[in-house]
């Protein structure tokens, strides 16, 4: 056919072109080295440019780092004397010396195996829970979220019936404090969050308000806020001697805190569910709770899981706070060992921060590729 | 929903019962029902209050509360210590956390009319004072004219501090920190010119410096520190309890009577020995106790003197000096009223 | 279908037995409407006997329950006020002082965190591998790690070990860096300094003005470089003008070491420059994400169809792609300032007198008014995210689809 049968402005338009593209170079098999920077570091002055900048950013910083981690850093020492020397770097000595503290905090040494067991305990609980294909989950999240907390009380508290002595809470503190404190968010925030979304949602305006109202006053002020009320003002509002204990008030913070995070996610994730949905349950002659139970919170629930785990995260980075109501928590213990004389010098700080920074980027790191797994398994599907 | 109505439920029934035993039980009744005192006290100062590794406490303040514990018990361990700070010691003694604050607390006028506490005494005749580096050849507090000045947040010594530059036309900047440790490891890692706190607590951080040698303190004292036991309002029989603990430890030194002699002394003819000891006259009836509570203090835990010998005296590492917490007998200021 | 001609399960027909008093508890409009009463009555009565009774046990316990607090003379000074401050002012002020503390942290640390957010996301879209595999080391680095902890480390590991006074480190354009702070010459403005002022509003509004002119005004004009042009010239030359023209008004205070510190100038406490370290890189990696996400999530066709109407590269950007992009991370942004302002909170932890430092801190003990304290600073909280998610809100609804 001719071109001017196609209709419209003749080829000769200025926006027609003349003539054909000419053909490109086929896509680079970005294998080799040589691809890699002819191709892609090196490719034009601006990317050439960019490509050096950024590696002379790296040759600032990376080496210095190196440097004060590793080759400069002091490995064994009986105190700070060595660590104070001119020129020395990260002080591993003190962090292996200080690894019982910063684990277990005050706890008696004789005692510890109890934190020990209890924090195997729950690893095992949680590997069960999130390996996606291991058998009888169900079992493990009913022993995660219910016999785990009871047993965990009484072997970390004490129960002197069956021959354990009370460890007072004023003692606790460390790693293992860290990981109580998350673990009570994660355990206590899903069943509320859960129970908060479906209020939120709920046709009673009164109980929709209400929650509503709940989730976004705690949303809407900071946790440190959320912590001073529950560590001052909840001895005020209950009688004096049910005033509870110094690390139960805290606790209670966290777990409201992440209860109003948590129902804005799983609200999300019931939002996502298409209206039919509702409509096929009713039409099965499901009553409301068997239609939640059965129908949509099990979809609603998978869909939420990456938010989830992103929440616990953002949870677990946030335990570090409850050091302002004078919780002993793990960074707290490496930030009061820090100030320690014997070892006190001037790469104390950062070695200790160090060690706490690999800690909880090992935790979070793990968490976040764990979500973005789930993200991508039950994306398949689809 | 369900939450709600659970928490607002437990909530109420709380309240309810709080209402109830507020009116009923006193504190001496709950303590001994409870079977241990509760005591606030400070977690970082040695002398006056440190715990070890394991828990156990020791210190001025810290015996206090044993002494009130012997009175009540005639057992001195039988005391459960709460670590505050100064941040949290007013919130727990006010929300009934703890029975008694013996944690190195200034007794002031509002702290009294606003927020609901009684001073049972004074325990220690304390003023403030500066810590400075040697180096920089001060010889004045008032020379510290434009300085930063570490301090700890939410005591008086914050107010003291401000009043002292405001009144001598000096500017300063003041750093404040939540607790005295991170105040004076900041004023050692040069964040500040000086340290400020009461004077007792000047020698004792100095002997923790990496370099005590380094700073001295300065000779002004510019404030009254009168440190004392204190309780919450509203339970009389409590704080007579409180206070005449105290005073019992002073006329025990007065007389003489110390933990070591109290039984020999039992025989003694001395009617205000007599008295104190519980021999004549059933003085501890009134304050709920038994006739012997005094004995009971002395025999457990020693008389004033010794108590300050033992954590802040020739006896501990510290080697304060008496002065002006003497006796009154002994140009001092310590002073009690008579047990009649 | 087996009992009864009317077609009812067993089930169904006895559930129709039933007392007939009863019969409103099976109206669900009737039983809702009833439960929502009792819920209200009971929330309502409770939160009011919970008032009444913890305000009688503190006042039982001689414990203030109002808030007269706030009208008496504080005692204490605060290392760095916006306002006029002294150890004579009221409690109030102390508050207004520590509020305002929090803004202006917060305000520079937003600033500085867009800024950086933005350049590390490109980095993290760019094709250069080096470029966007370090962009990524940095997200993941800074995500992962908490705030609390970075803020600790630039206060305490970085900026506590910086020399005295004395052995202050010489920084560019007379500034200062030692242990007490970040010292800057300070500008001073003289009598003609009005001119420079006025000159820059002028300049100001005609920028803005060009911005809002209506598009089809401006294409029709030579090129839309052109029109950068002047609005560039309108913001540099115009106030250098009224600068040289009025005589240089504007003097500079270089600050200098009397006593025990650098006296005159700008002064940056440590603990502010660490709190804006902390806050603006934690919260510039989370932006990175969100701009790197709301970029991604435009469909491929659209930079080809954007192609395949002549655009080149940069115009696309700026007419296809960053329109649809910025719909989805608005809101996203939205909530990371929101969390930045809450996360200045943890100013406490290194001393920096904000809010919580100075109200929820000292006033809390020095008053002991607990409750009072808590509840207004909470509020206080609550109203600045609600008025910070407002305006970004109506920032938001620039970027709305208009549906026709």
């Amino acid at each position: 056919m001719a071109g001017s049968t196609r209709g419209g402005p003749g080829a000769n338009a200025l926006y027609v072109l003349q003539g054909n593209i000419p053909p490109r170079a086929p896509p680079l098999r970005r294998r080799r080295l040589i691809d890699l920077l002819a191709g892609n570091l090196f490719d034009g002055w601006r990317a050439s440019l960019l490509t050096i900048a950024t590696l002379l950013l790296i040759a600032l910083v990376a080496p210095p780092l190196l440097r004060f981690l590793v080759f400069d850093a002091v490995w064994s020492a009986p105190d700070g004397a060595a660590c104070r020397a001119p020129g020395a770097g990260a002080c591993w000595a003190f962090i292996w010396r200080k690894l019982p503290y910063f684990t277990y905090g005050s706890y008696p040494l004789d005692q510890r195996w109890r934190v020990d067991v209890t924090l195997a305990m729950g690893a095992v609980l949680i590997v069960w829970l999130l390996w996606l294909n291991a058998p009888r989950r169900n079992l493990a999240a009913l022993l995660f979220f219910g016999a785990y907390p009871i047993i965990a009380f009484l072997l970390l508290h004490g129960a002197p019936f069956i021959g354990l002595p009370r460890v007072a809470s004023d003692l606790w503190g460390g790693i293992f404090v860290s990981l109580l404190v998350a673990t009570v968010g994660m355990v206590v925030s899903l069943p509320f969050g859960v129970l908060l979304a479906l209020g939120r949602r709920s046709s009673l305006p009164a109980l929709s308000l209400a929650c509503a109202g709940f989730i976004e006053l705690v949303r809407g002020v900071p946790i440190i806020t959320v912590l001073f009320m529950a560590n001052t003002m909840l001895p005020l509002f209950v009688p004096e001697n049910l005033a509870p204990d110094r690390l139960l008030r805290p606790l209670i913070g966290v777990a409201l805190f992440a209860s109003a995070y948590m129902a804005e996610v799983v609200r999300g994730g019931l939002q996502a569910i298409p209206n039919g949905q509702f409509e096929g349950a009713l039409a099965l002659g499901l009553g409301r709770w068997q239609m939640q139970r059965l129908v949509i919170l099990p979809q609603a629930l998978r869909a939420v899981i990456p938010g989830v785990v992103n929440n616990f995260i953002a949870l677990f980075k946030d335990t570090t706070l409850v050091a302002v109501v004078g919780i002993f928590d793990f960074l707290r213990t490496v930030d009061s060992a820090r100030l320690d004389p014997v070892w006190a010098g001037p790469t104390i700080a950062a070695t200790g921060y160090a060690f706490a920074a690999m800690f909880y980027f090992v935790f979070c790191f793990a968490m976040s590729r764990y979500s973005l797994f789930v993200e991508r398994r039950f994306s398949h599907g689809r | 929903m369900f939450k709600m109505n659970v928490v607002r439920t437990l909530f109420a029934l709380g309240l309810m019962i709080g209402c109830a035993q507020g009116a009923q039980a006193s504190l001496l009744d709950q303590v001994q029902k409870r079977g241990f005192l509760i005591c606030g006290s400070n977690p970082g100062v040695p002398g006056f209050g440190l715990p070890d590794d394991k828990g156990g406490w020791t210190g001025f303040d810290v015996d206090f509360c044993r002494a009130v514990a012997a009175a009540i018990f005639n057992d001195p361990t039988k005391v459960k210590f709460i670590a505050l700070s100064a941040k949290d010691r007013f919130t727990a003694l006010q929300s009934g956390e703890v029975d008694l604050l013996s944690r190195n607390t200034t007794w002031t006028l509002s702290r009294e009319t606003g927020q609901g506490f009684l001073f049972a005494g004074i325990s220690y005749y304390d003023g403030q004072g500066f810590l400075v580096r040697k180096k920089l050849n001060l010889s004045s507090a008032l020379e510290l004219s434009g300085a930063s000045i570490c301090v700890q947040q939410g005591t008086t010594t914050e107010l003291n501090l401000a009043d002292f530059f405001r009144g001598n036309n000096m500017k300063y900047e003041p750093v404040n920190f939540a607790n005295a440790e991170e105040a004076v490891r900041a004023y050692e890692g040069g964040r500040c010119d000086a340290y400020t706190t009461d004077a007792s607590g000047l020698y004792v951080e100095r002997q923790r410096l990496t370099d005590p040698e380094d700073s001295v303190v300065l000779p002004e004292i510019i404030s009254k520190e009168p440190l004392g036991p204190a309780v919450r309002q509203g339970d009389d029989e409590w704080f007579n309890l409180v206070k005449w603990t105290l005073y019992a430890l002073v006329n025990a030194e007065e007389l003489g009577v110390n933990a070591k002699n109290v039984d020999e002394k039992a025989k003694s003819d001395r009617p205000e020995v007599r008295r104190l000891l519980g021999f004549e006259g059933n003085f501890g009836e009134g304050l709920g106790l038994g006739a012997d509570w005094a004995y009971r203090i002395v025999k457990h835990v020693g008389n004033y003197g010794e108590i300050f010998d033992r954590n802040l005296g020739e006896g501990s590492p510290l080697k304060i000096k008496r002065g002006i917490n003497a006796l009154w007998t002994k140009g001092g200021l310590q002073y009690a009223p008579p047990i009649r | 279908m087996t009992a009864g001609s009317d077609g009812l399960s067993p089930f169904k027909a006895m559930k129709l037995r039933r007392h007939p008093a009863l019969e409103f508890w099976y109206d669900a409009k009737a039983r809702a409407i009833l439960l929502q009463s009792a819920f209200v009555v009971a929330f309502v009565a409770l939160a009011i006997f919970a008032f009444i009774d913890v305000r009688a046990n503190m006042e039982a316990r001689g414990i203030a329950t109002d808030l007269s607090f706030l009208g008496k003379v504080a005692g204490f000074d605060i290392n760095q006020s916006l306002i006029p401050y002294s150890a004579a002012s009221t409690y109030g002020r102390a508050f207004v002082v520590g509020l305002l503390n929090t803004l202006l942290v917060a305000a520079v640390s937003l600033a500085l965190a867009t800024v950086l957010g933005f350049i590390v996301g490109f980095a993290r879209l760019s094709k250069n591998w080096i470029v966007g595999q370090t962009a990524m080391a940095y997200v993941e680095a800074i995500r992962n790690v908490p705030l609390l902890l970075q803020l600790l480390f630039w206060y305490n590991a970085v900026l506590k070990p910086l020399p005295s006074p004395k052995q202050s480190l010489p920084l560019p354009f007379g500034m200062f860096l030692n242990n007490r702070g970040l010292f800057a010459p300070a500008p001073v403005f003289e009598a003609g300094a009005v001119w420079l002022v006025a000159a820059l509003c002028v300049s100001l509004l005609a920028a803005v003005a060009m911005r809002l002119t209506p598009k089809r005004i401006k294409f029709a004009t030579p090129s839309r470089a052109f029109f950068s042009g002047v609005a560039a010239a309108l913001l540099l030359v115009l106030p250098l003008a009224a600068f040289v023209g009025a005589g240089t008004p504007v003097a500079f205070v270089q600050p200098e070491l009397k006593g025990f510190n650098f006296v005159g100038g700008v002064r940056l406490l440590p603990e502010f420059v660490a709190l804006v370290l902390g806050l603006s890189l934690y919260t510039a990696a989370f932006i990175a994400e969100i701009v790197r996400a709301g970029v991604e999530a435009v469909p491929r066709g659209q930079r080809e169809a954007a192609a395949a109407i002549g655009l080149d590269r940069a115009d696309a950007d700026r007419l296809v792609i960053a329109p649809q992009a910025m719909r989805l991370i608005v809101p996203l942004l939205t909530s990371q300032y929101l969390n930045l302002i809450k996360n200045s909170s943890l100013a406490v932890f290194i001393g920096y007198p904000d809010l919580v430092q100075v109200f929820a801190g000292t006033v809390l003990n020095q008053t002991g008014a607990a409750v009072q304290v808590i509840f207004i600073t909470m509020a206080v909280y609550l109203a600045i995210s609600l008025v910070a998610s407002l305006a970004m809100n109506l920032y938001g609804r620039r970027f709305a689809l208009v549906e026709r």
